[in-house]
């Protein structure tokens, strides 16, 4: 028991398990449609994407999440613009995008006199430092975004599953794609702080593949998804403590332990 | 002399993608309850139409009208079956989640399902014989299954016009009489339906009307009055071949970008 209970007597654990929590569930929602409609890529472009919006947060001092909320969005109409009416394919506008804003975030960052600690912490997380503020700001997004899936579920899914019964049915699908976009560079925002940036695209990917491989329909799949994403979320952080390992990397890779066992089950069943 | 308006008139329709214009002032009106059969060549042009016609691509210039008004105004008066290979069978949604989707169109934005909507779907799924599949996730199911799942879906969106791609090609002969009695049914409720398909046989036996496509139109009518030399040879070119008998045999090979299946149909 004290082996569970000893890292909370410190409020920074405390504040850190609930942001990472919050986070894991939120990553392995918004993870179901990344996996469904196969843009992976794009989660893993859209949390590189966020970093000059970071750098630039940091050096002026102001706040990280408003800095990587502005780069995400932007970043997520450019990939629209470019791609529009097929001029350029989207992966390929996406690749563009993602290098550019990778190298201008780390260009900016490189100006810093304390450069390798900060990028590290953007690149990987620090959850160790969310205040009550950050914390504030995590469980209100998340809530939003979580909310917003609640209201779209229905034309979510029909976009996600059948885009021309979307036509038929005279779904605006573009405006739902384009809000898909901003609910996930927005959920990218939010994991910033927690898994930080180049393992929040593991977050949203790895959570929501194993669901996939246990359940049958998209409701199951979000509540297995946010569950293993918790589960990891937490074992991942007990890790961290424990072997004093950065937690971004101890959650996912406790996700990941998940994934195989999970698809260790499906192979096993199937035979 | 007044008329009530046609069902689905099109009126010197070009379509296309881009710049690339696939069918060229295409003309046609389709009366109440009609049983079109759309035939012609792969790559003529049909589930480029159907798409049109839901929405998915719009049109280049020139007039879809239904019921007299303009494509787009009557929401959910179209239904549409797609091809088996265009479905993502690997999807987590079960049977009824899929043939529910069809009443998506009925409610509002934010409202759940209603009682009726449920009686709908279920009476959906009874009619096309898969009630006990209810709870299986699509994936699971047979290719003749599949198909069916997709015939309740359109039935549960109680459409004006149903349109259907290749729903002949590619399954078991219970799914073909099931698909068939379905057209009777519908027929019954004066549902309009256009079916794209290779089996010149059916068209020419259990179809009103026949619409032969090749990038344009090259006839619409009955059947008897459609299939002529005259017509085939223009829409299907080398590959129609002409007896002395007056039999004409029609063979298609290797479907570019598709399943290779080889079809030859006869026509007296």
């Amino acid at each position: 028991m004290d082996f569970l209970l000893e890292p909370l007597t410190y409020q920074f654990m405390q504040r850190g398990l609930i942001a990472s929590v919050i986070v894991g569930i939120l990553c392995a929602v918004m993870g179901t449609y990344v996996v469904l409609r196969g843009m992976a890529f794009l989660g893993d472009a859209m949390a590189h994407a966020i970093l000059p919006g970071v750098a630039i947060a940091y050096i002026f001092q102001g706040d990280l999440l408003i800095g990587a909320g502005v780069a995400a969005i932007l970043v997520a109409l450019s990939i629209g613009f470019f791609s529009k009416a097929g001029t350029i394919k989207e992966d390929t506008a996406i690749g563009i995008l993602f290098a550019a804003a990778l190298s201008l975030g780390v260009a900016l960052i490189s100006t810093i006199q304390t450069y390798a600690v900060d990028l590290s912490h953007i690149l990987f997380g620090n959850v160790l430092g969310v205040s009550v503020s950050d914390l504030w700001l995590i469980a209100g997004l998340s809530f939003l975004i979580l909310l917003t899936v609640g209201i779209f579920y229905k034309q979510f899914l029909v976009i996600s599953f059948d885009p021309v019964l979307a036509a038929t049915l005279r779904l605006p699908a573009e405006l739902l794609r384009n809000l898909m976009l901003i609910l996930l560079s927005l959920t990218v925002v939010v994991s910033l702080q927690t898994v930080g940036v180049s393992l929040a695209a593991a977050m949203l990917v790895t959570p929501a593949a194993t669901a996939y491989l246990i359940t049958k329909r998209l409701f199951p799949m979000m509540l297995v998804s946010a569950l293993i994403g918790a589960i990891s979320s937490i074992v991942g952080l007990y890790i961290s403590y424990y072997f004093n390992i950065v937690s971004g990397s101890a959650i996912v890779l406790t996700a990941t332990l998940l994934f195989l066992l999970g698809f260790l089950y499906k192979r096993v069943k199937s035979i | 002399m007044t008329h009530t308006p046609h069902r689905l008139e099109v009126h010197h329709a070009n379509i296309g993608y881009g710049n690339k214009i696939i069918l060229n002032d295409l003309s046609f009106q389709i009366p109440h309850g009609a049983r079109v059969a759309v035939v012609g060549p792969n790559g003529a042009g049909k589930s480029t139409l159907f798409k049109t016609l839901v929405g998915l691509l719009p049109l280049q210039s020139g007039k879809i009208l239904i019921h007299g008004e303009s494509l787009g105004a009557h929401k959910d008066c179209v239904a549409y079956i797609p091809q088996r290979e265009e479905v993502d069978w690997k999807f987590p949604v079960t049977v009824y989640d899929v043939v529910m989707m069809g009443r998506y169109g009925q409610r509002g934005w934010l409202s759940r399902p209603s009682k009726q909507d449920k009686e709908i779907v279920n009476n959906s799924l009874e009619k096309m014989g898969i009630a006990n599949l209810a709870k299986q996730s699509i994936g699971e199911l047979s290719g003749g299954q599949q198909q069916r799942v997709f015939l309740a879906r359109a039935i549960s969106q109680e459409p004006h016009i149903l349109l259907m791609d290749e729903p002949f090609t590619g399954v078991d002969v219970t799914t073909q009489e099931t698909t068939l009695n379905l057209l009777d049914h519908l027929r019954e409720k004066e549902v309009t339906m256009m079916i794209s398909t290779h089996d010149l046989n059916l068209a020419a036996s259990r179809f009103d009307y026949v619409l032969l496509l090749n990038h344009k139109l090259i006839a619409f009518g009955k059947p008897p009055a459609v299939f002529v030399k005259e017509n085939l040879a223009q829409a299907f070119g080398n590959s129609l071949l002409v007896m002395e008998n007056g039999m004409m045999l029609v063979d298609e090979c290797c479907p570019p970008d598709e399943e290779h299946h080889h079809t030859k149909s006869v026509v007296e």
